[in-house]
């Protein structure tokens, strides 16, 4: 049979001789080789205390981005739901009143913007497809919950901070 | 004739009797923290961090763990035994500290205290007669569970250790004829004069170590264990502490095998040149205790060392290598041993 690789060795089919029958050299040479990686690096990442670096192009969890006043960019066109091959966004929009120019950038804004975690497969067509660039994927994953409902994430849990009230929060 | 009690010596070998079963529990139980370190170090990995610093208090959490799982009795079980099992197991892995010496003996107030609870003359006899007891916790355990997989595991775990105490007790046999005593303490104490008895020994020391291995039920000669390919052990119907006993009786006797090995071969409490140091009583005796300790420690962590290398025998070559191999060949030692001890006291001197 022609060999798939040129590394194939043929199988050593002599009888073993006597010092091989003892097994005692080969059991030294096997603690030898376990002896050694106890003095090895350790491949393990202390996980929470610790995280693996991802890649830039790594796609976690979406955030809603604001723009530089702190004003929400989402204007609920509902093209990122219309990309999301899972259906795992839903929106419902709102008008903005009078008074709330601070809040929203647009006149229409996203009353409820809801993403299902559990049905989302981070494929990043939100993120390509949103023309205000309010969506985003960041370089969080992996939500542990108890219940499917936890897993449904809102406004609150994708919205990033208001970049200036943090500032004022960090002050005082 | 006046009948007194030595209220003193009562006091002393309580307290002593107290100590060895609390550092034999306690070292047992930080085994179980050191297997799992070990293990993982071996493997790459960091093991238990999380309970405490360096995860020291892990073997309480897992103790606390088998307290409260639940404890099932099989409904066909021979209760009465069932709880037997696991007790004699533990019964017989703890009664065999007795005989060992531990240190040499210290002076307190006056009175000299030695560190061996009975220094009997037969002490190797007694912990060979123990050791052999312990078949009864594995049969009776296999035997009270009512099942037929876990008899049939009992009946391998009880051949296995009668099988590996032939050899061990031949190989002591060779050493008996050089020490010429069954007391530990005296093979101890003719150690710390001459060569440790590794040296005049070795082939006999490598049958002990694996013997010991064996009666042990560790790596790999551990048959019990492997629960996916022979389900389990005689402890496969047990739960909850009760198979905490038969895993913590393990992790004891192999704190004493290690003991056993370090007092038997390697000197015990002895160390070189302990006598030219120069020191007083007491504090050569404590020095020797931390010699003893530092051995038994080595010995610990070649069970462990050995356990995370070698994969597990098939059953057939377990007896094989029992029967076959060691045996003729600690028969063989204890012919070699004789003939030149015989050479010797006849004034062959070569």
């Amino acid at each position: 049979m022609q060999s798939l690789t040129n590394r194939a060795t043929p199988v050593d089919r002599r009888p073993m001789t006597f010092a091989e029958k003892l097994y005692l050299p080969a059991i030294a040479k096997g603690m030898g080789i376990t002896l050694k990686h106890l003095f090895k690096k350790k491949a393990t990442v202390n996980y929470p205390e610790e995280t693996r670096p991802f890649s830039p192009v790594f796609r976690g969890l979406h955030i809603l981005n604001r723009d530089e006043e702190g004003r929400e960019r989402c204007t609920a066109c509902g093209l990122c739901a219309v990309a999301c091959p899972a259906e795992a966004i839903t929106m419902e929009a709102a008008e903005r009143l009078p008074g709330e120019e601070h809040l929203y950038r647009e006149e229409k804004y996203a009353a409820r913007y809801e993403i299902n975690m559990l049905r989302c497969i981070f494929c990043g067509f939100c993120e390509e497809a949103c023309p205000k660039q309010a969506v985003y994927m960041s370089e969080t994953f992996a939500p542990a919950n108890y219940q499917r409902k936890g897993f449904i994430y809102g406004k609150d849990d994708m919205l990033i901070p208001h970049p200036q009230k943090q500032i004022k929060e960090n002050n005082q | 004739m006046e009948f007194t009690i030595d209220w003193y010596f009562l006091i002393e070998k309580l307290l002593l009797i107290s100590a060895v079963l609390g550092i034999s529990l306690v070292v047992a139980m930080y085994s179980t923290w050191g297997e799992r370190k070990v293990a993982a170090w071996i493997q790459d990995r960091r093991g238990p961090n999380r309970a405490g610093p360096f995860g020291l208090l892990q073997p309480l959490a897992d103790g606390g763990k088998l307290f409260f799982k639940e404890e099932i009795i099989p409904a066909q079980a021979n209760r009465f035994l069932f709880v037997l099992g696991p007790s004699l197991a533990m019964f017989t892995a703890c009664l065999t500290s007795a005989v060992i010496p531990w240190g040499d003996s210290l002076t307190i107030a006056g009175r000299e205290v030695s560190l061996q609870i009975a220094d009997i003359n037969i002490g190797v006899l007694w912990i060979m007669a123990v050791v052999g007891m312990g078949v009864y916790g594995i049969m009776i355990g296999g035997w009270a569970s009512n099942n037929k997989f876990s008899l049939l595991a009992a009946c391998r775990g009880a051949s296995q250790v009668i099988s590996y105490e032939l050899p061990m007790g031949l190989a002591l046999i060779a050493l008996f004829m050089l020490s010429g005593s069954l007391s530990l303490k005296d093979i101890v104490e003719q150690q710390r004069d001459g060569l440790w008895f590794v040296v005049l020994q070795p082939i006999g020391f490598l049958i002990f170590l694996i013997c010991a291995f064996a009666e042990c039920n560790r790596t790999p000669f551990d048959l019990p264990e492997a629960e996916n390919e022979l389900n389990g052990g005689y402890h496969l119907e047990y739960s909850s502490m009760k198979l905490g006993f038969y895993l913590f009786a393990e992790y004891i006797n192999m704190f004493i095998s290690s003991v056993l090995m370090a007092t038997l071969y390697f000197g015990g409490y002895a160390f070189p040149y302990m006598d030219s140091l120069g020191l007083d009583g007491n504090m050569l005796t404590i020095l020797g205790i931390v010699a003893l300790f530092l051995k038994t420690f080595f010995f610990i962590f070649l069970f462990m060392w050995v356990r995370w290398t070698i994969p597990r025998f098939r059953y057939d070559q377990l007896m094989k290598l029992g029967w076959k191999v060691l045996i003729p060949l600690a028969l063989l030692n204890m012919l070699i041993t004789g003939a030149v001890v015989l050479f010797r006291q006849n004034g062959f001197n070569f």
